[in-house]
């Protein structure tokens, strides 16, 4: 099955879509590249291609992790299947 | 172990391999431009070098320059070079840095003959540097003589999901057999930095790189006015789905792949002195600053990625583009030499993209012209280390 979400590590609290047109209530399914595992998860919100979708509850002040590393602090609380971008993820640089 | 892959390709002078045979007319400073094209019409087979600096330039920051201008003339994709400046004495200096690697060229300055005289004697001198490189014959070269560097621009997350790790495929395979590969973007490995520091191959490259980096942060942190956002990440970056600086350097890092250690750091334009490996370079992430320095080096090839479609390209060194964004690789395939978008439908995997990403390199040195060649991308720019006096 080709995946619509694509994860790097098991770490991760983001997925990345891969498919154009992902609509809020499509279930997805997703792949976790580092351990080829398959799952699915419904997301909330329209994600375009490219764009993340959190993977599990994310409050405020959490730490974004892709690529198993830090990549900035969550800034506004988001709930598992909602799009994550510049509107609630910041930097923790400059 | 060595290749048995071969490429086809000049042996200069001085024993590098170039992969293009251009006959350069090299302008020294801005004002030389106009003259250096009125050559390049005149001359078919010529090709003018126009860039925006070289006046009242000094320090470190004219070095810099020098070091871009005589880099670029000894690249062995240059067969030959006339250089054009303003005045006698730093035409010179261009011309007895470029004469070092051994090629034909020569110089002229323009202040007491003007721009018509001048552009006539090395109208004439071109013609016979053109008539006797196109008489080169390209020989049987192992691949691992042909210096390739590296670089990402108007990335996106498929970037740092595919095409980067194409790239690292690339970069895993060719640096075992002995090959020169370079990667840079200072400002670009922030919040990975740490990470990246861990990749050099001594302690002493490890203090080397973090060094360079606490430079260029410090630079960015004394001059900054906001976070960066749309600057770096770039608006596009953004778009593509790419949310912040750390995000975007763990997907620039996947470019030197998994097991390549670097074995030096090099100043801007500086060629490497320890033979074949994986090179870091201090350069801006601004794709036609990077990629002007890594040409500077000596680097014949370039592989650069792309997600959202940047349409770099150089006036001497091909650089293959490579996307993994399916949308790009539609609406932008003019652009496009490689597509690695199936690295995310599963319909690829990474072995083979790395595989095609190098059977691409073997066909662009061999002669095939890349995108970014038969669309006229020549970006030549420089970069500046501070204002001019």
């Amino acid at each position: 099955m080709k995946p619509d979400i694509v994860i790097h590590d098991t770490a991760d609290s983001v997925g990345v879509a891969v498919v154009e047109g992902i609509e809020a209530g499509q279930e997805l399914s997703v792949w976790i590249m580092d351990t080829n595992e398959t799952k699915s998860i419904v997301a909330k919100d329209a994600i375009p291609l490219g764009h993340k979708i959190a993977m599990v509850d994310l409050a405020e002040g959490d730490t974004l992790i892709k690529y198993a590393y830090d990549i900035g602090k969550v800034v506004e609380a988001c709930g598992e299947g909602h799009h994550v971008h510049v509107h609630n993820v910041k930097t923790k640089k400059w | 172990m060595t290749t048995e892959r071969t490429i086809k390709a000049y042996r200069r002078e001085n024993g590098r391999v170039g992969i293009r045979n251009h006959v350069i007319i090299l302008p020294v400073d801005d004002i030389s431009n106009a003259c250096a094209e009125k050559v390049a019409n005149n001359i078919v087979g010529t090709l003018a070098l126009p860039h925006a600096y070289g006046r009242l330039q000094f320090g470190a920051d004219l070095e810099l320059t020098f070091d871009t201008l005589i880099g670029t003339g000894a690249n062995p994709n240059v067969a030959a070079a006339i250089v054009i400046g303003i005045e006698p004495k730093w035409t010179q200096r261009v011309v007895d840095g470029i004469a070092a690697a051994g090629k034909p060229v020569a110089g002229y300055s323009i202040e007491e003959h003007g721009d018509l005289e001048t552009a006539a004697v090395a109208g004439r001198r071109a013609q016979e540097f053109v008539q006797w490189a196109t008489e080169l014959q390209r020989q049987e070269v192992p691949l691992q003589d042909l210096w390739i560097a590296a670089k990402c621009g108007e990335s996106d997350t498929t970037s740092g999901l595919a095409s980067n790790p194409t790239v690292g495929n690339l970069m895993d395979k060719l640096e075992p057999e002995g090959s020169y590969l370079c990667f840079g973007e200072t400002s670009e490995l922030t919040g990975a930095e740490m990470v990246c520091a861990d990749r050099a191959a001594t302690p002493e490259v490890r203090q080397k790189f973090i060094d360079t980096w606490n430079r260029y942060n410090d630079m960015i942190e004394r001059h900054k006015t906001s976070d960066l956002s749309d600057s770096q990440p770039t608006a596009g970056n953004i778009a593509g789905g790419l949310t912040t600086i750390e995000e975007k350097a763990f997907g620039n890092l996947q470019k030197i792949g998994k097991r390549s250690k670097y074995i030096d750091v090099l100043e801007p334009a500086q060629a490497p002195t320890k033979g074949p490996g994986l090179y870091f370079m201090d350069t801006s992430s601004a794709a036609a600053e990077c990629n002007t320095l890594q040409a500077a080096a000596g680097f014949a090839l370039h592989v650069f990625t792309t997600g959202q479609g940047n349409i770099i390209g150089h006036p001497i060194m091909p650089v293959i583009k490579v996307t993994a964004n399916p949308k790009t690789a539609r609406l932008m395939a003019d652009h496009v030499d490689l597509d690695v978008s199936g690295l995310l439908s599963g319909d690829m995997v990474l072995d083979e993209a790395g595989d095609a990403l190098i059977d691409m390199v073997v066909r662009t040195a061999n002669g095939r012209s890349t995108a970014a060649e038969t669309l006229g991308h020549r970006e030549f720019i420089f970069t500046k280390l501070y204002q001019s006096a």
